[in-house]
């Protein structure tokens, strides 16, 4: 049985100036030990997604479709007491921007005992003391820090603090909201190297999310390109790198820069992404997309298996004509 | 404003920006509705010699400290003088200490408050002290301490009064100008050699009016809550004109013997006008700063 | 530095301002009307009477001098021990009365109000905050601001008296009458009714005490309580929306937990700094608020005064008013350094 499963979710924001589809009919599922990377442009919907799986949509953000399950339960029916046990203990969330996910108020060990002790309120203070102790060790700090205030931490340790947060109660799943996109990048290999090891030992599944493409392709075994609430391409990561069908994907991997190639012209997909309140009629990517033809602004192109466990949601694939 | 072209009256220019007042939402509604309950007083105020049915201070027009009755729908003082006159025309005294007041306030507050914050340094630094103390001191103290020693009389009042608030103009501006001085437009206007008075008229100054505006409407209402105030404590001024404050502390008197109608209407007068200033200020400054993008 | 550094500074970073509001209230009442002593006659005496007042008040010297001798009378520590009180300068109305003493016997009164309206309008006014910003847009939201609007619009001694009608006259539950006094009186040791009467073990005094303070603290607690509930709202709403916030939700800890120990905790610090100015605020509604309930207190002092003409009073007593002020905000600050470990790491 799979961990997570998601069919069909959709997310929308009801705000004064009207509705946004902040997330549209995306399905997927995740096994244990498992990296998914959720790739995309700033906005394309990959952070609400992962706060739906834990139904913490921030206001007017409404869940309208669609179907989760966690571990078999389904979770879309379940209230809110029971949400809150799995949030923290069986999925982890780890914020974006370690600058401001800490409480200011608060010393780093007070947001461990808090957390332990909300989810194990019968473990002895002392005991969750070196626990915690041991856990901060693990990440590379100084367990007699576990009094200092978030402030007196820099951004690549706040950020480990964060991670310590998210597997302090070992869960099932932990979800990583850009977790370099604040640090510089001898940290990041660090960051990313300590997620994947703590994923070994503990035998967790991983969400991985980046508009930083390169990261995901290395470390990521399934991938999802998102693009304008929409999941355009679903593959697995060889898949991804030797067959991207969907021109957004191929427009992303064409602009990763390659060391290897000298005086490569640097390309960049063309126009910017659409306005949520009005994203245009049809495929949600065909103003910018060099493959369009009329069909593709008129009807939006369902999801399709190419086979191989990998799928697309475009009219026209790289190669011939894919879907209807 | 164009100087030749159609002149369109003052109505047909307002109705649009009401309208799009109207649209930002729930604060718009509450600019408008506080526009118009300021406006309705101001109005009736302004033509209320012409409406009011009797002479408001004459004394013995009617039985005295008759109750609320269809000949003197809010009923009469203890000296015979019908209370709706008094109504009607009351406000006059606390609206000029308030404008006057207001006025006073902005123009030495907004100066100085410029003036200082873009000079900057320890200029700045001593003015910010001074001010900073004046405004930590309870204001309706202060209003009494200069207007126990300056004397009765609508300037004097308005006087002691614009003391208190002079404050709170110059740190609003105070902060915004900080905030607008190091942006990168206003050091490209200065190194283009713009002269200082250049700079805070045509940059520095267009930014930080909506802020005072919001500023100066909350002013208005505590002007107006401060005036009653100073009256109350008996430092208003004189009895031959029809006064809110003055019924208020007369009323008060009188409620023991179970008069209530003396201090009750001019008291809601004063409500109302307050809660009208009030409903702007805080209207306006949730426009300028929304809390939530929504 | 540390929080004792940041302490001594603050301690020591008064005094200038203590010189300054004693300047300035010196600057407005004995320099700005010309001649107090004058006024206080209004031109009812005889230029003989005018100068022997000013001669026993000192006020016949030249400004500087009487600038000097006003500060080393509310600094003379020698005098205060004697008496128990600084020495601000004789009444103009009977010049045998010291103002200093005076103003001792009235202070608690106010001091006591004033404790237990700001307790009233901060708990009242926080709670309310909070509520309104985690139903944002909803009725009750609006129906809270109205609220918060609207008590502060109506001038506080009307409210005095519409309480003293409702609750006093027609309800009957609680006296309209002042503090209680004579053999009612619990035995003076902080000149605090309520804690007295607790010190001395006598129930029914502190029930006394109690009755007599509700109405009076009630009316200037609503009143301020509009502002608290305005800023701890707008604080909320913002702090609500940041990251830390959701990241406390995500770890799955309790909806009180987050509200009041993230988010209130964080939201509830500008408003502690606005708690120091309110409390300047609440002086001056405390003036009104004791001459409607003839309170005795600061505040009813200057009222009477006030239709003395005693302007040595007046002075003392906004000088007063002035330190109590600047150990409000001192308190305050100290406060806020030491629940907010960011200002002074």
């Amino acid at each position: 049985m799979p961990l997570l499963e998601v069919d069909s979710l959709t997310v929308e924001y009801k705000t004064n100036r009207g509705r946004i589809r902040a997330v549209e009919d995306v399905s997927f599922s995740l096994e244990k030990r498992e990296t998914l990377g959720l790739a995309g442009e700033s906005g394309s919907g990959k952070s609400t997604l992962c706060l739906s799986i834990i139904k913490l949509v921030p206001p007017p953000g409404v869940i309208t479709k669609g179907n989760m399950k966690i571990d078999g339960i389904d979770i879309m029916k379940l209230p809110e007491e029971k949400m809150r046990s799995i949030r923290g203990r069986k999925v982890a969330y780890v914020f974006q921007d370690p600058m401001t996910s800490l409480n200011p108020v608060k010393r780093i060990g007070d947001h461990f005992i808090e957390l332990i002790q909300t989810h194990e309120p019968t473990i002895e203070k002392k005991v969750a003391i070196e626990r915690i102790k041991k856990i901060l060790e693990n990440l590379g700090i100084l367990p007699e820090r576990i009094n200092d205030y978030p402030h007196q931490f820099s951004g690549g340790m706040r950020q480990r603090i964060m991670i310590g947060l998210g597997i302090a109660l070992n869960p099932s799943l932990v979800i990583a909201d850009e977790p370099t996109t604040a640090l510089d990048v001898i940290v990041q290999a660090k960051i990313l190297d300590l997620l994947e090891s703590l994923r070994d030992v503990y035998e967790m599944a991983l969400i991985l999310i980046s508009h930083d493409l390169s990261i995901i392709l290395e470390r990521c075994d399934k991938i999802i390109v998102m693009y304008a609430g929409h999941m355009v391409e679903y593959a697995s990561n060889i898949e991804l790198h030797k067959n991207p069908k969907h021109p957004y994907t191929q427009g992303l991997l064409r602009s990763i820069p390659n060391i290897e190639l000298a005086d490569q012209k640097l390309s960049a997909i063309p126009g910017s992404p659409p306005n949520m309140l009005n994203p245009p009629q049809g495929c949600r990517f065909w103003p910018r997309c060099s493959s369009a033809k009329k069909k593709c602004s008129v009807k939006e192109p369902p999801l399709v298996d190419v086979g191989n466990n990998h799928f697309v949601r475009c009219f026209y694939g790289e190669e011939g004509v894919v879907g209807e | 404003m164009s100087q030749a072209g159609i002149k369109r009256s003052f109505l047909a220019r307002m109705i649009p920006r009401l309208t799009s007042l109207a649209r930002q939402g729930p604060s718009g509604w509450m600019v408008i509705v506080g526009i118009v309950i300021v406006a309705a007083i101001v109005i009736m105020t302004a033509i209320s010699s012409w409406i009011a049915p009797y002479n408001p201070i004459e004394t013995n027009v009617g039985p005295l400290a008759a109750p609320p009755s269809s000949q003197y729908p809010m009923g009469t003082t203890d000296l015979g003088q019908d209370m709706l006159s008094r109504v009607l025309m009351g406000g006059s005294i606390m609206l000029q200490v308030s404008a006057l007041s207001v006025a006073i306030c902005f123009l030495i507050g907004v100066p100085i408050g410029l003036f200082s914050s873009y000079v900057g340094g320890n200029f700045d630094k001593a003015v910010s002290l001074v001010v900073d103390a004046v405004y930590a001191f309870p204001g309706l103290v202060l209003a009494i301490a200069i207007a126990s020693v300056l004397g009765p009389g609508v300037i004097n009042m308005a006087l002691s009064i614009a003391v208190v608030y002079i404050p709170s103009y110059f740190r609003i501006v105070r902060s915004q100008v900080l905030s607008i001085k190091e942006l990168t437009y206003v050091e490209a206007a200065r190194s283009v050699g713009a002269k200082w008075h250049t700079v805070l008229s045509r940059y520095i100054f267009p930014n930080v009016f909506p802020s005072i505006v919001s500023v100066a409407t909350i002013n208005f209402a505590d002007a107006i809550l401060t005036a009653a105030g100073l009256t109350f404590i008996g430092l208003g001024v004189s009895v031959d004109i029809a006064d809110w404050g003055y019924d208020l502390t007369n009323g008060r008197k009188l409620v023991p013997s179970g008069i209530w109608w003396v201090i009750t209407f001019p008291a809601i007068m004063v409500i109302l006008l307050a809660l009208g200033f009030t409903l702007v200020g805080e209207g306006l400054s949730e426009m300028l700063n929304p809390k939530l993008e929504r | 530095m540390g929080l004792r550094t940041y302490v001594i500074t603050r301690i020591i970073l008064t005094i200038p301002t203590l010189l300054l509001l004693l300047t300035a209230v010196f600057l407005v009442m004995r320099v700005l009307p010309g001649d107090p002593v004058a006024l206080h006659f209004e031109k009812k005496a005889t230029p003989e009477q005018i100068e022997q007042l000013r001669r026993l008040l000192g006020m016949d010297k030249p400004l500087w001098a009487q600038y000097i001798d006003y500060l080393l009378g509310i600094f003379d520590v020698r005098y205060f021990l004697q008496h128990g009180y600084p020495n601000l300068g004789k009444s103009m109305y009977q010049t045998s009365e010291e103002v200093g003493g005076q103003i001792f016997s009235a202070f608690p009164a106010t001091l006591e109000l004033a404790i237990y309206s700001s307790i009233l309008a901060s708990v009242m006014g926080i709670l309310l905050g909070v509520v309104s910003s985690k139903k944002y847009n909803s009725l009750s939201d609006y129906s809270i601001r109205s609220f918060g609007i609207v008590t502060y619009a109506i001038p506080v001694f009307f409210l005095g008296i519409v309480f003293q009608l409702i609750f006093g006259v027609y309800l009957g539950w609680l006296p309209t009458g002042s503090r209680i006094t004579g053999i009612d009186r619990p035995a003076p040791i902080t000149g605090l009714y309520t804690v007295d009467s607790i010190l001395e073990g006598n129930i029914i005094k502190f029930v006394a005490s109690v009755r007599s303070l509700i109405l009076p603290s009630m009316t200037l607690g609503i009143v301020l309580s509009g502002v608290f509930l305005r800023l701890t709202r707008t604080n909320m709403l913002e702090t609500l929306r940041l990251e830390f916030v959701t990241a406390a939700k995500a770890r799955g800890l309790s909806d009180s937990t987050v509200t009041y120990g993230y988010a209130l905790r964080n939201a509830f610090l500008p408003v502690l700094t606005m708690m120091g100015l309110q409390f300047a605020m609440l002086l001056s509604g405390a003036v009104l608020t004791e001459t409607t309930f003839s309170w005795p207190g600061l505040g009813r002092y200057i009222y009477e005064r006030i239709s003395y003409r005693d302007y040595t009073a007046i002075q003392g007593a906004v000088v007063m008013f002035g330190l109590f002020v600047t150990l409000v905000s001192l308190v305050v600050d100290l406060l806020y350094a030491y629940l907010d470990p960011r200002i002074r790491l």
